[in-house]
């Protein structure tokens, strides 16, 4: 016993060392692996807050670019309004309809960190549990997709960006209606890849990508951006295809988080079929 | 020389997450330059010392990028490397206890050398975990000279700016 505590003494710079790692490790299979676990990470409210402080700063750097894009989605809105539509109809409709329920529900919120540059990029919004936002809503901008939440504390929250090598996202061709899925290579920000579209679908360049909603986190139809380019690898049977993203990931000021309200029932439909 | 070490342990974390972290270089190059904290300990930092400190300057990174545990293993790792680099790289001068591992101690040569090797030691553990695969290894590989060589650059400059001052 006396020797092997001698033994550790002498080597205790390679033991302090293993154990050190061993740390790590766990810390990295714990927090990162499993992206959803996540226990102690940067969305507790004092990193949040000095975050917050920080992006004041450069916020009011940017305050003419976010103010156009705010103004633009302002317009945009305005057009939607009821005022801006004349009824052609003359069928009599209940106010109180039943025949429609609200499926997704968006919440407002800005973004007080991002990156792009790493190979697992996340973002940082200021709205929290209490505000409503909660793990697996997905998060968008007027433009395109985001990512999804992954972690919410009582004012902040954490949402894992298309940027990152855990995110794959089932998106579809507008025109060709065929399923595929998305994800970042880790090379340019700008563009993505989509993967697992047969290679007998006509397609080219400049067609639509829109989200599938199959996940049950996005909605379905929205923009993702635009084909490219494509390939087939010799013998391979599905394409490879290059998708220019619509959101420049590089300036998100704002964005939604969409919930989907029915997402419990759906995920409650899939355990059941799993379970039978 | 302790108060030193902690100042620059506090300047360097808020210049990595402030700074370093936000500034869009090139999908490539993201230059982790909080490693100078563990090349300018100085040498007579007991081992412990040297291994919790750089773990925890790892970590501290860490906490303010979502990644928790992938800086602290590089930046143990390197800061198990550096005693047995110190055998290996061979000085004119002595490493008495008083010098820093710097430019002005023991020249611009030894310096580089040793800043190269666990630069890129660091820089290699931090990206091959972050990715957490060996498939696209060759990109992977490519980040990693990229951003040590950025890297490399921040702690040659940041070196040269200093021994000038203190002249």
């Amino acid at each position: 016993m006396r020797n092997l505590i001698a033994f550790l003494w002498k080597n205790y710079f390679f033991f302090l060392f293993v154990a050190l790692e061993v740390v790590a490790y766990f810390l990295i299979i714990n927090n990162n692996f499993y992206q959803r676990r996540v226990i102690i990470n940067s969305t507790n409210d004092m990193l949040g807050n000095v975050f917050e402080g920080f992006d004041n700063f450069s916020e009011y750097l940017s305050l003419s670019k976010a103010n156009r894009i705010l103004s633009e989605e302002n317009a945009r809105f305005y057009n939607m309004r009821p005022e801006s539509f004349i009824k052609n109809d003359t069928t009599t409709f209940f106010i109180d309809d039943t025949l429609y329920n609200r499926r997704f529900k968006y919440i407002a919120a800005k973004v007080i960190s991002n990156s792009v540059t790493r190979r697992n990029n996340y973002l940082k919004l200021d709205k929290g549990r209490n505000h409503g936002l909660k793990p697996d809503m997905a998060v968008i901008t007027s433009d395109g997709v985001v990512g999804q939440i992954i972690e919410v504390s009582d004012n902040f929250s954490s949402v894992m960006s298309i940027l990152n090598n855990n995110s794959r996202i089932s998106v579809k061709l507008k025109n060709a209606n065929h399923v595929g899925s998305l994800f970042w290579d880790g090379t340019d920000y700008r563009m993505g890849t989509l993967v697992d579209i047969p290679s007998h679908v006509l397609i080219s360049k400049g067609d639509t990508v829109v989200t599938s909603g199959f996940s049950h986190i996005f909605p379905e139809g929205k923009y993702i951006g635009i084909v490219e380019d494509f390939n087939i690898g010799t013998g391979d049977s599905f394409y490879s295809i290059g998708v220019k993203f619509s959101v420049d990931y590089n300036k998100i000021y704002y964005v939604y988080a969409v919930e989907n309200l029915l997402r419990d029932e759906l995920l409650q439909l899939d355990e059941n079929k799993i379970a039978e | 020389m302790a108060g030193k070490t902690i100042i620059r342990f506090i300047v360097l974390l808020l210049l990595q997450v402030l700074v370093f972290n936000n500034v869009d270089f090139n999908s490539y190059v993201y230059p982790a330059f909080y490693v100078y904290f563990i090349l300018l300990l100085p040498f007579e930092t007991a081992g412990w010392l040297l291994l919790l400190s750089s773990f925890l300057m790892g970590l501290s990174v860490d906490f303010f990028t979502n990644s928790l545990g992938i800086n602290a293993a590089a930046s143990t790792f390197t800061a198990f490397l550096r005693p047995a680099l110190f055998k290996l790289l061979k000085s004119k001068k002595e490493y008495v206890p008083g010098i820093t591992p710097g430019i002005k101690d023991l020249g611009f040569r030894w310096f580089f050398a040793y800043a190269l090797i666990l630069i890129f030691a660091h820089h290699s553990v931090l990206f091959f975990l972050e990715i957490f695969n060996f498939n696209d290894a060759l990109q992977t590989i490519h980040r990693i000279i990229a951003s040590s060589v950025a890297t490399i650059i921040l702690v040659l400059l940041t070196q040269a700016f200093f021994n000038k001052k203190e002249k």
